[in-house]
């Protein structure tokens, strides 16, 4: 039993529809942790392609060590380091959040690249026409830059949403009740590894079709005309 | 002679250790249509860029009707850099033409037009609307209102460029190399949109060219830059037809044989 649900063993299908209720909880957290990381490296890497973009070195130069350091350092010690070390100076986050931040720092990093490339791929001609015809550098950013660089920037954005979706299973190691963590618990109990395992790979075989088609329903809905993309 | 619209005193501009203006001194009369010409890397280009303030200054004073451009002046009198505030205000003086065009590609050409007279001087949408089909009429692209800058040929682009100027309403127009990035069989339909504008408006124009028997058409002075500073300048039939430095000679020259 596990959330209250207990599991028929009889036979494997049997096996596999009794679990299905309760890997699909471990999903909602999935889901939850996926959602949450992608918006902490939507926005803070945002932060970090505005501050590398700024010409003073004292600014940009941070950015870049810390973005570079995010990158080059795995996911799983940056996880224990929020999840063990903070603790010790008296910073304490449920797991949960824990894991969701570790995901979303490491992609902010990835994410900064992206926002950055897709902004300075628009031509300076851009930047001096509207400065030229005196329009103020909020309406320059939102109305001229942003609609030219989105377009650009979703799709990438995109792979890096399933990206997170599929490291979100490294949250387990923190007692994280995600999806692979469940199955593994009911495979312990059970002694039937197959069917839970087989049966996660099989939804996140799912997830990634339909995350990946959303991102490209998103990416057709987006105005693009005249937009010149690579 | 009347006050001078445009008066470049002393100024410098220096990109790293390199010295593109030097100690320039320079002026344009109100209604006055100059050419500048020259060899590239002359400075020519950054002239405009500098009176449109896409580059500051990194010495001198530049005047734009009777006010500093880069400059405030202080309480005491004495000149003190210009703030954003101020550089927006003197801004709206001039309106510029790209070599490249640089229209903002994700709107319609008419939205090209329309987008800075709403935003930034506050005209109703639907009398800006009206302005921008007026100026289309008069570059000859009335039908192309509702199109991208992607579906018109260069020439067509460059004419939609001078349009969304003009729709600021400029005391000053400057044309930065206007048709250097247009197929030879383009040019003349954007020289003509210029010729125009030259003949029937008193716009102070300020126009960099390679376009030689143009310039001599429609300027009233033509201005030979050399190392950042005005070598010779004169009327056209003068400068064209007797050149009075070594330099100017062989300049016109290499361009004139070029053709």
């Amino acid at each position: 039993m596990l959330f209250g649900i207990a599991w028929d063993t009889s036979s494997n299908w049997t096996f596999a529809v009794s679990i299905l209720p309760i890997l699909l909880r471990g999903l909602w957290v999935t889901v939850q942790a996926t959602v949450l990381g992608f918006f902490i490296a939507l926005v803070l890497g945002l932060v970090w392609a505005a501050l590398k973009m700024v010409p003073l070195k004292i600014v940009s130069w941070p950015a870049a060590v810390i973005t570079e350091f995010i990158r080059d350092t795995p996911l799983l010690v940056q996880l224990f380091f929020l999840y063990y070390v903070l603790p010790e100076y008296g910073i304490i986050f449920p797991a949960f959040l824990t894991g969701a931040l570790a995901l979303g720092i490491q992609y902010s990093a990835y994410t900064a690249e992206v926002y950055r490339a897709g902004l300075q791929a628009i031509a300076r001609g851009q930047h001096e026409a509207a400065r030229a015809l005196n329009l103020k550098s909020v309406r320059t950013f939102t109305h001229i830059i942003l609609p030219q660089a989105v377009p650009r920037i979703v799709p990438a954005m995109g792979n890096y949403l399933v990206s997170i979706m599929k490291d979100v299973p490294i949250l387990s190691v923190v007692t994280v009740l995600e999806m692979l963590n469940v199955a593994q618990i009911i495979g312990d109990r059970t002694f039937n590894y197959l069917v839970p395992l087989s049966m996660v790979g099989g939804i996140y075989l799912i997830m990634t079709l339909v995350a990946s088609a959303g991102v490209r329903f998103v990416d057709r809905a987006l105005p693009k005309r005249g937009i010149p993309l690579k | 002679m009347t006050e001078p619209i445009i008066k470049f005193d002393k100024v410098i501009k220096r990109f790293d250790t390199f010295t593109v203006i030097n100690e320039l001194d320079f002026e344009v009369q109100p209604g006055e249509k100059v050419t500048i010409i020259g060899p590239s890397g002359s400075g020519k280009s950054t002239v405009l860029r500098i009176l449109m303030t896409l580059e500051p200054i990194s010495g001198g004073v530049v005047w734009v009707d009777g006010e500093p451009l880069w400059h405030e002046k202080a309480a005491d009198g004495s000149l003190k850099p210009a703030s954003e505030a101020h550089l927006h205000r003197m801004r709206e003086k001039m309106g510029m033409v790209f070599q490249q065009f640089n229209l903002f590609p994700h709107m319609t050409v008419r939205r090209n037009i329309t987008e800075a007279p709403t935003q930034v001087l506050g005209v109703p949408k639907a009398e800006a609307r009206e302005r921008a089909d007026q100026l289309l009429d008069m570059v000859g692209l009335r039908d192309h209102a509702d199109k991208y800058p992607h579906q018109l040929s260069g020439g067509q682009q460059q004419r939609v460029g001078i349009a969304r100027a003009l729709a600021m309403r400029p005391k000053i127009m400057l044309f930065d190399e206007p048709t250097s990035a247009l197929d030879p069989e383009l040019v003349g339909e954007v020289l003509g949109v210029i010729r125009r504008l030259a003949e029937e408006h008193d716009l102070t124009m300020l126009l960099v060219t390679h376009e030689m028997n143009f310039a001599r058409q429609i300027s009233d002075r033509v201005c030979f830059f050399d190392q950042g500073k005005v070598l010779e300048q004169g009327k056209p039939e003068d400068l064209f037809t007797a050149p009075k430095e070594e330099r100017t000679r062989e300049f016109l020259k290499a361009v004139l044989e070029g053709n």
